[in-house]
């Protein structure tokens, strides 16, 4: 009798524990990070590693949330339904008043990239973006610094009105679709971020071969990993100590090999003072 | 070499060879075109389906202006039946312009159809000329690389686009050599089943055929009784041909002997009337000759010599009296009506001669009453015919004598089995004095004009060791 009451009493002592640390675990923060198209978001397989990783890292589970545009992404992120996001330098600089550099990736050892402008390798005339005068042209997402901001940018400099300046012109939504656009004839040039054709031009050699750099742009501040300025600090240096650290470990490294990045960094605000600038140059001609 | 020269025993399979091949041919254009129907029903449905897969997407895509979407959905139909290659999607815009393609190297983006090529400025004109039409519809034009369905992307009910989609020819094809693969291999098949019957049936066909040619080489050339033709004898066209030619042959033959009998009948005639002539000539100073040499004896004194000279003469010219009156023959109708005891009479008569060769006479009587005919020159014909018979026959042989009448005629007919007579014999058989004759070779002339002045024939066979007299008399009723 004595023996099973022990036995019960054990039983409910177990089940209370193991009710505390579910509840403990919803309590807990499950981090829900934004992923834009300014990395190769199709690798369903590698994005699942890398939130295992992740989430391993943290003791906290990592949720990866993926929308087709940075608009969809950054107003997640701004409503609160995101914590962080990997977006692209423009829409960062846009909302800079309302959030804060979680990292900022290095690629070449630097957290810089350019824009790409590419046409068809068949087209060997090509030399700037002002010889595709009534042509076809291919943009990533109006939210892209290096598929759209610098392209526009670049025109107006010239003294082109972008929006008369192309035949056509249309999104594509992925800079992967810009250089697939490009190669294969729908656009006949195209703005791709530099980053995402050299790392196709390891994954798809024969994509990026169907089209052919034109002139690279100066460099910007890397597509940086943001957060809201109201994200909880000890979240936010979770989070960041968790990326910063991923090249210290051969998982954190191999992970980086796919995304042909060397680490993250923490970043300045003043790295995207080139995308600020961008800014105002478009928002002067509209 | 002309086709008229060749056997049937070719042309009948080579005729079997061709008919397979129209037949072929006829049956591979019909395949043909069925498969090709088919196709085209295919192609049209497909199409449809396609355009119905897409007419909610592609639309939108096209009212948002979302270019690379419309590319993608292009795209992703375009690898609905993994022939990628074959198949050209189209989207224009209202006016005509390309809108998007899948292979937009070719065909670019904002570029007018029109300026790709005469086969799609077709195209083109087809789309604007049937813009209020809203339904899927095929167009295709000869010796175009594709057939092409068009339709209108609709939005709302209004068309706000088009999608053309074509399909490459020469996908048909592959089909098109896979039907006439078959076709081929069966028509080789049957040709060669066929071939031996075909073969089979013109040796069939022609055998008796040749064998009709060298049947009638032989016509002409000889005796048309020496011909020996078996024809099979039936009611198809080579049956009758074979009767046909039985008859001809019998009618050559009758032809022949006719002629041949006419031939014998006149110069038999000539020859009587040469022959009363020359007796009648001969008769009449005769007559005198020998009255004056009667009275000459009766009345003269002559010596010995003078009477045996007389008595010489005197014969000599009672010989030429009896040859000429042989040679004169007159059915003396004077003489009484045939009566059955005539015809036992004669074979009385024959008897001797029957005995001492041993001859088996067969003789059938088959008179009853008397006949309105005279019996003398009856007599006289019966006597010559079976008395030639029983000489002809060889001892111990066989002769067969009958007499009979019937339908008014009075037939009789004297079969001996002595030595065959030979056919130039026969032609001249009934002539007098004639060289092949025995005796005297009066006795058938006497026959013949006996017969014949009782106007009635007499026809002679002598075939296989049988020789056979046969004479019809007609009875004339008594007046």
């Amino acid at each position: 009798m004595t023996n099973s009451r022990k036995t019960v009493r054990g039983f409910l002592f177990l089940a209370c524990l193991l009710l505390a640390g579910n509840l403990l675990a919803d309590a807990a923060k499950t981090y829900r990070i934004g992923l834009t198209a300014v990395i190769l978001t199709d690798q369903t397989s590698f994005l699942k590693e890398w939130q295992d990783y992740l989430s391993d890292r943290l003791q906290h589970p990592v949720q990866f949330v993926q929308r087709q545009t940075y608009q969809e992404v950054t107003e997640l992120l701004l409503s609160g339904d995101l914590d962080a996001a990997w977006t692209c330098g423009y829409p960062y600089v846009r909302h800079r008043d309302q959030l804060k550099l979680l990292g900022v990736p290095l690629f070449n050892g630097a957290p810089l990239y350019r824009s790409y402008l590419i046409v068809p390798a068949t087209d060997t005339s090509t030399r700037e973006i002002g010889d595709l005068k009534r042509k076809v042209f291919a943009y990533s997402d109006p939210d892209s610094n290096s598929g759209f901001l610098y392209p526009q940018v670049s025109l107006i400099g010239e003294g082109i009105d972008p929006r008369h300046f192309f035949s056509k012109s249309f999104f594509t939504w992925a800079h992967r679709d810009v250089v697939k656009a490009v190669a294969d004839g729908v656009a006949q040039g195209g703005s791709v971020d530099g980053y995402v054709w050299e790392t196709l031009s390891r994954h798809e050699p024969a994509l990026t071969a169907g089209t052919r750099v034109v002139s690279k742009s100066p460099l910007f501040g890397f597509p940086p990993l943001v957060v809201r300025k109201d994200f909880l600090p000890e979240h936010f240096y979770a989070l960041r100590n968790a990326l910063l650290h991923m090249s210290s470990d051969s998982e954190g490294r191999r992970l980086l090999q796919r995304l042909n990045l060397d680490g993250f960094s923490e970043g300045e605000d003043a790295l995207f003072n080139g995308v600020a600038a961008s800014v105002r140059i478009l928002d002067g001609i509209e | 070499m002309k086709i008229g020269d060749i056997s049937y025993r070719l042309k009948v399979p080579l005729m079997f060879t061709l008919v397979i091949l129209i037949t072929a041919s006829v049956v591979t254009l019909a395949l043909t075109w069925r498969a090709y129907e088919e196709l085209r029903e295919e192609v049209f449905n497909n199409a449809v389906e396609i355009g119905s897969v897409l007419s909610n997407s592609l639309p939108n895509t096209m009212r948002h202006d979302d270019l690379w979407g419309a590319y993608r959905l292009v795209q992703a139909a375009e690898g609905w039946s993994g022939e990628t290659s074959s198949r050209l999607l189209v989207v224009l815009d209202r006016d005509g312009r390309i809108y998007v393609s899948n292979s937009p190297k070719e065909l670019a983006v904002t570029t007018p159809l029109r300026v790709h090529g005469a086969e799609l400025a077709r195209v083109e004109a087809e789309v604007l000329r049937l813009t209020g039409n809203l339904n899927p519809r095929p167009y295709e034009y000869p010796n175009d690389r594709r057939l092409y369905v068009i339709l209108p992307m609709l939005s709302d009910g209004v068309a706000i686009g088009t999608l053309v989609i074509g399909y490459d020819r020469a996908l048909f094809w592959p089909r098109f050599a896979d039907i006439v693969e078959r076709v081929v291999l069966s028509a080789l098949l049957v040709t060669v089943l066929l071939l031996p019957l075909g073969w089979y049936l013109g040796n069939r066909m022609v055998k008796p055929l040749g064998h009709l040619a060298r049947c009638m080489s032989k016509v002409g050339r000889g005796s048309s009784e020496e011909i020996v033709c078996d024809l099979r004898q039936g009611k198809d066209e080579i049956g009758q041909l074979g009767i046909s030619f039985q008859q001809m042959l019998r009618e050559l033959d009758e032809k022949e002997r006719l002629e041949s009998g006419m031939l014998a009948s006149e110069r038999l005639a000539a020859v009587g009337r040469l022959a009363a002539g020359v007796a009648h000539e001969i008769n009449n100073p005769l007559g005198g000759m020998l009255n004056a040499l009667n009275t000459f004896r009766r009345y003269s004194e002559t010596d010995e010599l003078g009477r045996e000279t007389f008595d010489l003469i005197e014969r000599g010219l009672q010989q030429i009296r009896e040859t000429v009156s042989a040679l004169l023959v007159e059915a003396n109708p004077r003489s009484h009506s045939l009566s059955p005891k005539d015809i036992n009479d004669v074979r009385m008569l024959l008897l001797a001669d029957v005995s001492r060769k041993q001859i088996s006479l067969v003789w059938h009587n088959r008179l009853n009453a008397e006949i309105a005919l005279p019996s003398t020159p009856i007599r006289q014909v019966l006597i010559n015919l079976s008395l030639n018979a029983v000489q002809a026959s060889p001892d111990g042989g066989a002769v067969h004598c009958s007499v009979d009448s019937q339908q008014g005629l009075l037939r009789i007919c004297v079969i001996n089995d002595g030595p065959t007579i030979s056919r130039e014999r026969l032609l001249s058989l009934f002539e007098p004095f004639s060289e092949n004759a025995t005796g005297n070779g009066l006795g058938l002339w006497v026959t013949y004009q006996l017969v014949h002045q009782l106007e009635g024939n007499i026809e002679v066979k002598s075939r296989d060791g049988k020789t056979q007299f046969a004479v019809e008399l007609p009875i004339k009723e008594p007046q």
